[in-house]
Formats: C-alpha cells, sequence, structure tokens
C-alpha cells in the first residue's frame, strides 16, 4: 500500500508512526516535494486485519525471523518454544554474494526462504562455494525454475 | 473422521518405505499431529535456513501448532476480541504459508499436510501449493461420502490433482478373534474413487489396538503389530506406485 501526492504525482514518505497501545495504528506520511502531509488511522480490527494479511506499516516491530507472523501474533504460546540462541545453519557454509542477496529479497518474501534453499542444495550438490547472479541463472537453467 | 491418525501414519509408513517424509500439521484449533507421532514437544531451534521441525519416533520430520502452544491452551491471537471473525481466517492462513515457507523441511518426496475439517484450510493450501496433490479420507457412510464429494469436486474445480481415495473405518477388528466385522453400512471409499475416476488406496478398519498405540506415540508399533497398521502400509505402497507411475 502506498500514498502519492496526486499534484506533484510522487509517492508519499512515511514521517511518523505510533502504537498509542489500544489497538489502534497512525501513521503520517510526507510528501518529499511539496511537503503536505497526509495521517491514515486504523482502529484496532482494522489493524489486526491489516497485520494478519502480512501488510507492514512503517517498518518492522520484531527483528525478521522465521514464523514471524506467528510468534508475534499469537497468545497463550509457550515461553521456550523458541531457542533464542541459533544452532549452526547447514547451509552457512554456502556463502551469498551482496549481488546474489539483493536479487533473493526481491522474491516475495512467504517463499524466499523455500527459494534460498532451492539455490543452497544446487550449491551445495555441485560443491559451489558462493550464490552469486550467475549461479542462481544456471540453477534457474538446469532446475527449470524460470518462471520463479 | 480420522484424518490426523490417518496422516500421520500414512506418513510413518512413507518413512519406513525408505521415504524422507514431513507432516505439516494444518489443523491450528485441534492440533494433534505431533502427539500422535511421537514427536516430544522441544524448543524449535531457529537456523539460518528456518525454524528446525521436530522429528518423531519414525523419522517423519513434524511441525504443528501443538509444538508452540502450552499445554491444553487454545489457540488464540492477539487483538481486538470484537469482530475477531474477520481476521482469525486471515491468521491461520498466515501460519499455514510460514509453516510451509519458514520451516526448514530439507530434501523431502513427501510432504503430507493434515487438513481440519471442512474446505477452506484446502482451498488456502492449494492457493499457497499450485502442485498440491489431494488423497480424500472418508469412512463408509452414505452422509461421509455425501460430504467428501463436495470437497473433491471443489479440489478438481481447484484443478489439484486428486491422487485417490482412503476409507478409514471400513469394519471394525474384532479384539477376541482378530476378524473384520462391518461397522458403518456403505461403500463410500469405492463409490467416491469411481465417481472420480481415482484409485481406492486402501480400506483401513477401525482397530482398538491401533489406536491405542497411536494415542502413546507409537506409530511404528501400530504399523507392524496391528491390523489396521498393515493396511495403512499398504496404502503408502500404494501411494509410492500412483505417484511414481504418474
Amino acid at each position: 500500500m502506498k500514498f502519492l501526492c496526486v499534484d506533484c504525482d510522487e509517492q508519499m514518505q512515511l514521517e511518523e508512526r505510533a502504537l498509542p497501545g489500544d489497538g489502534t495504528l497512525v501513521a503520517a506520511f510526507r510528501c518529499p516535494r511539496c511537503e503536505s502531509v497526509v495521517a491514515m488511522l486504523t482502529n484496532p480490527m482494522e489493524t489486526r486485519l491489516v497485520s494478519s494479511l502480512g501488510v507492514k506499516i512503517g517498518g518492522e516491530e520484531v527483528p525478521d525471523q522465521p514464523l514471524q507472523g506467528v510468534r508475534s501474533s499469537m497468545s497463550g504460546g509457550r515461553e521456550d518454544a523458541f531457542t533464542d540462541e541459533p544452532i549452526p545453519a547447514s547451509t552457512t557454509a554456502v556463502r551469498w554474494s551482496v549481488e546474489a542477496v539483493e536479487r533473493l529479497n526481491g522474491v516475495p518474501r512467504f517463499v524466499r526462504g523455500m527459494v534460498k534453499r532451492l539455490y543452497v542444495e544446487y550449491a551445495r550438490e555441485r560443491g559451489i562455494t558462493e550464490v552469486t547472479p550467475a549461479v542462481m541463472d544456471q540453477a534457474r537453467s538446469d532446475l527449470g525454475l524460470e518462471g520463479m | 473422521m480420522g484424518k490426523s491418525l490417518i496422516s500421520g501414519a500414512v506418513g510413518a509408513a512413507l518413512q519406513m518405505e525408505g521415504q524422507r517424509v514431513g507432516l505439516l500439521d494444518a489443523d491450528m484449533q485441534g492440533p494433534t499431529a505431533a502427539r500422535l507421532s511421537g514427536a516430544e514437544p522441544a524448543s524449535l531451534q531457529v537456523t539460518e535456513d528456518g525454524t528446525e521441525p521436530v522429528k518423531a519416533r519414525t523419522g517423519v520430520r513434524v511441525m504443528s501448532m501443538e509444538l508452540l502452544l502450552k499445554e491444553g491452551a487454545p489457540l488464540t491471537w492477539h487483538g481486538p476480541e470484537a469482530d475477531s471473525f474477520v481476521w482469525r481466517g486471515a491468521e491461520e492462513h498466515r501460519a499455514l504459508r510460514e509453516f510451509l515457507s519458514d520451516v526448514a523441511w530439507g530434501e523431502l518426496d513427501w510432504l503430507i499436510v493434515d487438513l481440519p475439517p471442512g474446505t477452506q484450510r484446502m482451498l488456502d493450501l492449494i492457493e499457497l501449493c499450485a502442485r498440491a496433490t489431494v488423497v480424500g479420507v472418508t469412512i463408509p457412510s452414505e452422509a461421509a461420502r455425501s460430504s467428501a464429494d463436495r470437497a473433491l469436486r471443489l479440489v478438481r474445480g481447484r484443478k489439484a490433482r486428486l491422487l485417490g481415495i482412503v476409507e478409514n473405518m471400513a469394519g471394525y477388528v474384532c479384539d477376541g478373534c482378530s476378524k473384520t466385522r462391518p461397522l458403518f453400512a456403505g461403500s463410500a471409499g469405492r463409490r467416491l474413487a469411481d465417481a472420480h475416476g481415482v484409485p481406492l488406496l486402501g480400506r483401513v478398519p477401525f482397530d482398538p489396538s491401533a489406536a491405542e498405540l497411536a494415542d502413546a506415540g507409537d506409530l511404528e508399533a501400530m504399523l507392524t503389530a496391528t491390523t489396521a497398521g498393515a493396511a495403512v502400509l499398504s496404502v503408502a505402497k500404494r501411494l509410492i506406485q500412483e505417484v511414481d507411475s504418474a
């Protein structure tokens, strides 16, 4: 969701976001050209609905992590359901170049983990130690993933 | 009826057949897959690959809301009670999406998704996984056939592949003589299979000794030492054949 300043034809930038604690959310957006400001207020139900759809307004409340939505939204969960200390990942042997990470970040988040694993497994099987855009292109071709 | 037990037992049977199996419990409100599989509640490890599923005694990798909830606690979400029907479904949809994408399933031959009653979660799954393949589970009765038939028509309308039908509670295994006696009237499994042009993958009788072992999370014993377990193993072999021949 984006706000557009109609007069300037510019995307408005987030100016301020506030969570008063009663379930409502207030966000203000400013046009970078004409400085016009608009504010948006959602009631508790709207805030919850928008959040459950995965829409994030004005940045993250919790760090990006697996099962982030479940962890942040579920109540009645076990305190020790997740360990805080990550164990070494099986994928750490395969590095990612900066360009490859940027490209991976373009993949929709809900499938990003799956796509990342495909590339890592492809690299590991072939003894490739670093995933680069060229490796990604080759993997897409070899694995028949051109549509992804 | 008995979808979760069939899902868990078929998963364990596939694993015993040398397949690599994951079991995703999509019944967020009534999760049982972890308990039935003998997967001990443990803190889930988080790695760069995602959240590690729990390994059941059979080696099946399991992810279930049961692993995240306190013992006996119902699943609820933060947020206002008023109008919660509006966003509750969306939260469960997101949980399913994250169970699929954020869990480090690793390389699998099968990811079995145990769906709750009704069709909503099944439609969610088909929307998220274009290649989702469905196995219908019914009991023999006409009422069950009618209900399952509607769901399967919906599946086929969404162009998802229907792999076959499993008839659960197809008779009752007598404790005394071990013979299988009739339990429900009807032949819903056969009729559904014929109506949809798919194979009847197997008929699994109700077997008290199997139910007891499953309740104790010992699916390996259930599969190897009970009449129902033998039927489930046969279903698993048939599933492998069906997929291999596709």
